[in-house]
This record gives structure tokens, C-alpha cells and sequence, in this order.
């Protein structure tokens, strides 16, 4: 691992607007001899949407699961360079992975609540996490949770009917909620929308505009018409690499790169 | 752009944009010619001709409009694309007004056909002919998407600016000499007019080039040529 240098160390506590939440710097990820990702560098800010675009497999995807480290899961994938939390080396030996990814939440691709109810489904990481000093705390942060999720008001009277009941979309919001109930700072969302109909869509990219308030939001998304309506900047990857990263409006209007100008205006061979 | 989209028809309804505009274009500079032709071969008929092509390019326009619209609310163009588009509307709209100044110069080359022809100044011929050339030059910018050819133009508008402060005076004097010029000199003056406001909208549509090229403005400031305007901070100071 490369020393972290002056700039991540003066970071510390949460950071502002503006500031740098997440770093990589020169980040490569090889699944066994494959490298997936080349030496990639980025800061994500603090309380800004960053949307991650790029044919399938280019990288996206791999670079946002390094970030809370569900990397480590996959058998032979290695992770090489600096990634850093508020300038704390999210892969030194001594950090708590658990504790990193109550931090750093995520959303799936196809929402995936738990077999359990409404309720328990948002309950369920503060009581892993110990948040709650009470049932009646816990219940504030379900409630809390839920509402910041744009879903208390359509389920507020069956908390105990089982999550799988809700409509794709309110399911997604529900696995929202299950996600900020634990107070990450971080949510990593991996095409959160690609199951949806226009409709919960919409509600879900409003929510994820919402959140940005409280939240530093890294989304990857197949759909340039939403990176484009969320997020405040986008990096576009090709083939592992990091081709172009720069302010949304920027890059769906006027991108220097070639390779960026083809692949979001649909010329990519 | 020279790739292809992986969609195909969408490049199709790109060049159609661009066929468009340049079919726009070529009547524009049409009209244009013929308008000043009318005027120094005092020919009332192609005048005429003139005044009633006007609605085609205005027909063209609202082809163009509703195409971009089309375009913008079907293929949500970015980039490159979207500067196109959004170009494409703005270059048609200054092209409708260029035929439309065109039309009014027939018109008035029509009333003064029908009196006697004041002394000769060339000077009315050579700004439609400067301005012809600008119009073209911008034109094939367009078509070629170059942007050096764009900026060059740009800056010719200075020299329009001269000769039309030139032409000011001229007719001044001949007013001055005998006002029986007067009704001439003035429709000349408003025909030198409408030519330089003609070259301010070449000048408008090579910025647009420049824009969908580089995706940026024009960032220098443009060369001025002699205005027949006196400069109001030079007022505010003799005040």
C-alpha cells in the first residue's frame, strides 16, 4: 500500500460539501489475471450525487465495490493502491470491515429485502449495530428511516406485513431505508433503478437527490439520461480505465475526451 | 463527428438536420442575390420573385423547428449531438431573418425602380456583394463544420461595419446636395442597413459553428469597424 499522503491525513471527521469524502488513489483490482480495473484515481465529495457510467464490463461496477470493500468476498480478487475514508485507509489491516460498511451503505440492483417484515427489515442493522437503546428508539429510527425514504406514509399501517409484499419500487426504497437506518455517511447504489418502472424511478431519483443533503452518494447506472438528472459529477470508464471524470454538466455537454463523446452519444463500435 | 451511431436512424435525422439547413442556407444566399441584382439591374420582376420565395424559407423554419423538437424529445441528444441540434435551431432562425431582410431590400429596390435613379454609388452593390460572400463563406463553415473558416468570418463583419459607415455618409451628402435624393438616399440607406444586419447574422451563425465545434464560445472580443454612432462614454464625457 502506497503512504497515504499529507492531504488525506490533515482530513479527519465528516467532511463538508466540497471536500473529498472518499478518495482512490491508483487503484488497480485483478481478479485473479484478470485486471479489472488500471490504476484508477478519483475524489468523491461530500454530499454530492457521483455517478459512475461505462459499458458493461468496464469497471464501474468493481470500482464501487471496492469502496466498502465487498471486493473481499469474491474468491482470487485483489485490490492494490489507496482508498480512504475521510483520509483513513479503508484497507488497513486493523479496521473493522463491518464497521466500514455501516459507513459506507449500499442498494442493489434488484431489491433484495429480507424475508422478514416491513419493519424488522429496517430494524434489522441498528439492532445488529447495537443503535438502539430501546424499542421505542428503535422504532423512532424505523420511522426516521422510512420517512426519509419517501415510504413511511404507504406503509405506515402494515409495518408487520412482510417486505417481498411491495411493489418493486417500494421495495427499492425499502432496501433505501435499510440502508440510512444504520446512519451511513456513504451510500453506494448499484443501478438502483434498472428493475424499475418510470415511475418509482422518478420517486427513487428524487429520494437519491434528497439523501444528497445528508449523504455522499456514489450511484452506477446504465441509464446516461439518469447519471445525467442525479448526479452533480460523473466518471466514465472504459475497459478498466478511468477515461474522464469532471462536473455532469460538463461531460453531457461538452466532454473532452473522444471516447466519452462516443459512448454517451451512442457511437461506440 | 465522423463515427456512426449504433443506431443508425438516428444519424439519418442528424444529416437530415444538416441537409436542411444547408437546403435553408442556399435560399437564404438566394434570395439575398437576387435582391441585390434586383437592385442594380433595376429589374422589378426578379424583385417580385424575391419578395414571394420569402415563404419558403420560412417554411423551411418551421420544418427545422418541429424536427428539432422531434429530435430533443425522441433521441435525448447530448454533447456533440445536442450542439448540433440546439445549433441547428438557433442557425435557422437567423437564416429567416436574413431572407427576410432580403425580401425587404426587393421591396425597396421595387419603389425605386419606379423613380428616377439618384448618381450612381457603388458603394450599395459592393456591401451586398461583401455580405453575399460572408453568407456563403459561413454557409460552407456550416457545412464543413470548420471552425478556423467560422472564426475568419466572424471577424470580416468589421470590414461590413466600415463600408456601411462609408456608405452613411455618402448618401448624407447626397441628400444635402438635393432633396429630391431624399426618397431614394433614404430607402438606399435602409437597404444598406438591412445587408449589415444581414452580416451580423452571419456573424451570429459562425459564433453558433464555433459553439458546436469547440463547445465553447468565441471567447475574444470581435474587431468593430467605424460606427455611426458617436461612443457614449465619449458623450457622458463631453456632457
Amino acid at each position: 500500500m502506497p503512504i497515504a499522503s499529507e492531504a488525506f491525513l490533515q482530513q479527519s471527521g465528516r467532511a463538508m460539501t466540497g471536500t473529498s469524502k472518499v478518495t482512490a488513489k491508483d487503484v488497480n483490482v485483478y481478479y485473479g489475471d484478470k485486471h479489472a480495473l488500471k490504476a484508477v484515481s478519483l475524489d468523491i465529495r461530500a454530499n454530492e450525487v457521483t455517478a459512475l457510467i461505462g459499458p458493461s464490463g468496464c469497471g464501474k461496477s468493481t470500482f464501487l465495490r471496492c469502496l466498502n470493500r465487498m471486493n473481499d468476498l469474491i474468491e482470487g480478487a485483489r485490490v492494490t493502491g489507496l482508498i480512504t475514508l475521510d483520509g483513513d485507509d479503508i484497507y488497513d489491516y486493523s479496521l473493522d470491515v463491518v464497521q466500514l460498511r455501516a459507513r459506507i451503505g449500499m442498494v442493489f440492483q434488484k431489491p433484495n429485502p429480507f424475508p422478514k417484515s416491513i419493519f424488522d427489515n429496517v430494524a434489522y442493522g441498528p439492532r445488529i449495530h447495537g443503535l438502539a437503546q430501546s424499542s421505542a428508539d428503535l422504532e423512532e429510527i424505523v420511522v426516521s428511516s422510512l420517512q426519509r425514504a419517501g415510504l413511511y406514509e404507504e406503509v405506515k399501517d402494515r409495518l408487520s406485513e412482510p417486505g417481498t409484499g411491495l411493489s418493486g419500487g417500494q421495495q427499492q426504497r425499502l432496501c433505501i431505508a435499510r440502508a440510512i437506518a444504520v446512519s451511513p455517511e456513504v451510500i453506494l447504489m448499484d443501478e438502483p433503478c434498472s428493475a424499475l418502472d418510470p415511475i418509482a424511478t422518478a420517486k427513487v431519483e428524487e429520494l437519491i437527490d434528497e439523501l444528497r443533503e445528508n449523504y455522499t452518494i456514489v450511484i452506477v447506472t446504465h441509464s446516461m439520461q439518469q447519471a445525467a438528472r442525479v448526479s452533480q459529477r460523473t466518471a466514465f470508464f472504459h475497459l478498466g480505465e478511468l477515461v474522464e471524470f469532471g462536473d455532469t454538466e460538463q461531460i453531457f455537454t461538452n466532454p473532452q475526451q473522444k471516447l466519452t463523446q462516443g459512448y454517451i452519444t451512442g457511437r461506440f463500435g | 463527428m465522423t463515427r456512426e451511431h449504433t443506431v443508425r436512424s438516428y444519424d439519418e435525422e442528424l444529416s437530415h438536420l444538416t441537409n436542411l439547413i444547408a437546403r435553408m442556407g442556399g435560399l437564404a444566399e438566394a434570395q439575398l442575390d437576387g435582391a441585390v441584382q434586383a437592385l442594380i439591374k433595376r429589374d422589378s420582376d426578379l424583385a417580385s420573385r424575391v419578395i414571394a420565395a420569402d415563404s419558403k424559407v420560412d417554411e423551411i423554419e418551421q420544418e427545422v423547428h418541429g424536427f428539432t423538437v422531434r429530435l430533443l424529445a425522441l433521441r435525448q441528444p447530448v454533447a456533440h449531438d445536442l450542439r448540433m441540434i440546439v445549433g441547428a435551431l438557433k442557425i435557422s432562425g437567423d437564416l429567416e431573418r436574413i431572407a427576410d431582410y432580403a425580401a425587404n431590400v426587393a421591396k425597396r429596390a421595387l419603389v425605386l425602380n419606379q423613380i428616377p435613379p439618384v448618381k450612381p454609388t457603388a458603394g450599395v452593390p459592393r456591401l451586398g456583394r461583401l455580405v453575399q460572400e460572408i453568407v456563403k463563406e459561413v454557409l460552407d463553415a456550416f457545412v464543413e463544420q470548420d471552425n478556423e473558416k467560422a472564426v475568419k468570418v466572424w471577424k470580416q463583419d468589421e470590414e461590413v461595419d466600415d463600408m456601411y459607415t462609408g456608405l452613411f455618409r455618402e448618401l448624407i451628402t447626397y441628400m444635402m446636395e438635393d432633396p429630391r435624393n431624399i426618397t431614394a438616399c433614404i430607402h438606399l440607406m435602409f437597404i444598406a442597413k438591412n445587408i449589415e444586419r444581414i452580416g451580423d447574422h452571419a456573424t451570429n451563425i459562425a459564433e453558433t459553428i464555433h459553439f458546436l465545434v469547440q463547445g465553447t464560445p468565441i471567447r475574444e472580443s470581435r474587431p468593430k469597424g467605424e460606427s455611426i454612432l458617436p461612443d457614449p462614454s465619449q458623450l457622458a464625457k463631453d456632457n
